[in-house]
């Protein structure tokens, strides 16, 4: 790529992107107050008692007793400000329940997610390296049992494995509460919680890139370009890499781009089996108790995360591929 | 002999609760000062402040935080809290609570009368439904003296103390709420009471910690340095956190029924229904009389002996509860054991349909109702199956439909359904919590009231005659005949008295000891070495 092109593609892009992410702002909105419900009748059904007064009340304080059309004014009004709203169900502002669970979410997905492309490319590799031989069947049948497994399911059973039988590792939390620990302490402490989590999210994940990583360098691997550089009598290892992989990488940076922009939006399975304090599951119990403003905080956040991220994947390809040219 | 059948219930309701210290003693348990209780809340409620929140898990977890003037023993009788001792003018309209000295609010300002008059008289007649209805009887309140408030009612009502356990009328510091929106009060964010344990710290999605309160009122006590209730939303994974000992406690709908029998076996677990007395909740499946053929007594009768209340709390519940005679729960007071709905009776049910008109098709359907499952856990789809089985055997064909929390409370409140279930807080008296569901001068629009539309002018005059006599004697009459009239017409079929498992490692004591079971303060519970 060109760099002098860089600022007007930048340019147009981010202005499609804050049209885009206008327009879900404002679904996001209508599809949230569709659902049957509101917060109030909620909080009456669970509060075991309730009174017209009582509805009435909560209504007025949700800003629930105006019309729909300026309810989304407002609410376009302040996320225009970058202002998320304030969730009255928890007395607290939107931005910052999201902040407090985004560290939590990060390190979870994060993990998961360089876990699962660093191995699920690598055991694509051994396996497309290795076609047709044991490894390579071994590969293939553990990356579809764990791509057809539920996550909820692999994640009980690698607690039942490991906290409950060998009690080696905590079943559920990010970090032990109640006891006074102090820097490694602490991380060793939140990486021991961290491990089945990130390894249950990751080995779905794991799945999808090996099977990717396989399917496409077996594609490569039988181009023109391989035979003339195997002719030339390049080095085997060396084909694998420069060659095969890196043109099969694309498919997998398309995908890792993809699953990079849901990093912010945690995975709800993953953070309920093991009360993992993370977004989904803000989202996920905002959406049961129709806390509105937290659940299009969420969305927000995780809208904006997605176009940035195909922005960034975008780029990407251009770096790794010069043939790929970037446009607005 | 002239003592009181119900003063012969508290002495007797008593004894259990001083012979448990002393058994302990005895045992050479003595009180153990120290350690961290864990447990486990869920779901998450959204603030801890009793009277803006009244959710199950908010009951819980302020129940350390706050404090009411009174709570109750199994048995439903007063036992003191921030009230050491009270007095009821003999025309039942005046009632004088003595407050506890040296009460203190975990900011460091002194508990007084003002306190108490602004709780009962501003907070909860703004915040809380129940209480507004309750104390808008209250014609003055005084305070002669720091440490005594007066309350002057306009009529009798005689299950007022009822009204002063935390969970109805916690007290809350005037000082940090006069003058203030209450739900919005930064308190709200940071509760202050009086209460054995302080807000500490709340991780949300991770962790509420309490900790010990120093300057507490009670010296000596409480016993342990902090609880922590940890948030674990998979029911599973709060099953496999009590079983490897992370957690010392469960309550309330954390583990499921199911998994209760296994968990009855570990030798280091104790299994309790105790200590749901003072709510006793009762389920029923919810009818909505504007649903034809529902509205013919007849068919609600069939229902009703369609189905088999004991493979409900056996089989679905594993012994969890027991099955529902009447609508007014055995616990709670003036519960009439004489008063009994029909049995189970798969042949008389069908006659009734018979009777009423109701003739099978070629498929033996009589006709199809839809059925709302209650989206509270896994064992109420159960449920909801279980009773499509048994309907369908005398020829009513039950839809189930599922839904979510937030769906399925706006629709009972708009009375968009045919059937459901539900399940209700009788709160120890049937004025306060039953009469709500019955009486035609209830049916709203609202959750929790009569959404069913049953009338009946007879239940009515009933209802108002035991809400207004101010002798129990007369009052347990006209809750007898109600009783006896519900169960003939059956407007909503009562199928269990619930209760839900308490479940703790033995280590912990004294975790229930009244009829409010892990709502209770938790001053007196400590941990064995």
């Amino acid at each position: 790529m060109e760099a002098s092109k860089l600022p007007g593609f930048l340019l147009r892009r981010g202005v499609k992107a804050a049209i885009v992410v206008l327009a879900i702002v404002i679904c996001n909105f209508l599809l949230v107050h569709a659902a049957p419900g509101d917060p109030a009748s909620v909080i009456a059904g669970q509060s075991g008692a309730a009174d017209a007064v009582f509805l009435e009340q909560l209504r007025r304080q949700f800003g629930l007793d105006q019309p729909l059309y300026v309810q989304l004014w407002i609410y376009l009004k302040s996320v225009l400000s970058l202002d998320l709203g304030f969730s009255h169900r928890q007395q607290a502002p939107v931005a910052q329940l999201v902040l407090e669970r985004l560290p939590a979410t990060l390190l979870l997905t994060g993990a998961a997610f360089a876990f699962a492309l660093a191995a699920g490319v690598t055991l694509g590799a051994l396996a497309a390296q290795r076609v047709g031989r044991w490894a390579d069947s071994v590969i293939t049948v553990i990356a579809l049992t764990f791509y057809a497994t539920p996550l909820f399911w692999v994640g009980l059973m690698l607690v039942l494995v490991f906290s409950v039988w060998l009690e080696w590792l905590p079943s559920f939390g990010m970090s032990s509460v109640g006891v006074e620990m102090h820097g490694l302490e602490v991380v060793w402490d939140v990486a021991q919680h961290l491990l089945l989590p990130a390894l249950t999210l990751g080995l779905f994940y794991l799945a999808v890139y090996a099977r990717l990583t396989r399917a496409t360098m077996l594609e490569v691997a039988d181009q023109d370009f391989v035979k003339t550089a195997r002719a030339k009598g390049v080095p085997e290892g060396r084909i694998l890499r420069a060659h095969v992989l890196r043109n099969a990488l694309l498919p997998v940076i398309t995908f890792a781009g993809i699953q990079a922009g849901q990093l912010l939006g945690g995975s709800i399975l993953v953070e309920t089996v093991f009360a993992w304090p993370g977004i989904g599951r803000l989202a996920f119990e905002a959406l049961l108790a129709r806390d509105y403003p937290v659940l299009l905080g969420v969305f927000f956040c995780t809208s904006v995360m997605v176009v940035l991220f195909n922005l960034l994947t975008d780029m990407l390809y251009a770096i790794i591929d010069p043939r790929v040219e970037v446009a607005g | 002999m002239t003592v009181s059948r119900r003063g012969l219930l508290a002495a007797t309701a008593a004894a259990p609760a001083l012979m448990r210290v002393q058994d302990a003693l005895a045992q050479g348990i003595a009180p153990r000062r120290g350690g961290t209780l864990t447990s486990i809340l869920s779901p998450e409620p959204p603030v801890l402040q009793i009277g803006v929140n009244n959710q199950g898990p908010t009951l819980v977890a302020a129940g350390k935080i706050f404090q009411g003037l009174l709570t109750f023993s199994p048995t439903l009788e007063p036992i003191p809290v921030l009230a050491k001792s009270w007095t009821i003018s003999p025309d039942g309209k005046e009632y004088v609570f003595k407050l506890q000295e040296g009460v203190k609010f975990h900011d460091g300002h002194p508990m007084t009368a003002d306190d108490v008059i602004f709780s009962i008289m501003k907070f909860h007649m703004e915040v809380a439904p129940r209480a507004r209805a309750i104390f808008a009887l209250i014609d003055k309140a005084e305070a002669p003296d720091p440490l005594t408030v007066r309350l002057t009612l306009k009529q009798p009502f005689q299950p007022f103390l009822l009204m002063f356990d935390n969970s109805a009328c916690a007290i809350v510091p005037k000082h940090l709420f006069d003058g203030q929106d209450y739900r919005t009060a930064p308190a709200v964010q940071r509760p202050v009471g009086t209460g054995p344990f302080r807000f500490a710290e709340w991780q949300r999605g991770n962790f509420i910690r309490l900790e010990r309160f120093a300057d507490y009122w009670k010296s000596g006590q409480p016993y342990l340095d902090a609880i922590i209730y940890r948030i674990v939303p998979d029911s599973q994974s709060r099953r496999l956190a009590l079983e490897t000992g992370q957690v010392l406690l469960t309550q309330g709908s954390d583990i499921e029924p199911f998994d209760v029998p296994a968990l009855r076996g570990r030798p280091n677990l104790e299994v309790s229904t105790k200590g749901w007395e003072y709510f006793s909740p009762l389920a029923w499946i919810e009818l909505n009389h504007r649903v034809k053929p529902l509205d013919d007594v007849r068919v609600r009768q069939a229902i009703s002996m369609a189905i088999d209340r004991n493979f409900i709390t056996q089989r679905l519940w594993f012994g969890v509860g027991k099955p529902a005679t009447n609508p007014i729960a055995s616990t709670t007071r003036f519960h009439d054991a004489s008063a009994k709905i029909a049995g189970l009776d798969v042949k008389a049910a069908a006659a009734l349909l018979d009777a009423a008109g109701l003739k099978p098709n070629a498929q033996g359907v009589r006709f199809t109702l839809k059925h709302l499952t209650l989206p509270y856990g896994e064992v109420w789809s159960r449920l909801a199956e279980y009773l499509k089985q048994s309907l369908r055997q005398v020829g009513i064909a039950l839809e189930l439909e599922s839904t979510d929390a937030g769906s399925w409370a706006r629709r009972v409140g708009a009375w968009e359904y045919d059937t459901t279930i539900n399940f209700v807080y009788q709160f120890g008296d049937p004025t306060l919590g039953v009469e709500r569901t019955y009486v035609s001068t209830n049916i709203q629009k609202v959750t929790f009231t009569n959404t069913g539309g049953y009338s009946n002018p007879k239940v009515d005059e009933l209802f108002a005659t035991a809400r207004n006599a101010a002798d129990a004697k007369d009052r347990q009459v006209a809750f007898s005949a109600v009783q006896k009239i519900l169960c003939e017409e059956v407007p909503q079929i009562w199928l269990m008295e619930m209760a839900f498992p308490t479940i703790h490692d033995k280590k912990a004591r004294n975790v229930i000891t009244t009829g409010l079971g892990v709502h209770a303060s938790f001053d007196d519970v400590f941990l064995t070495a």
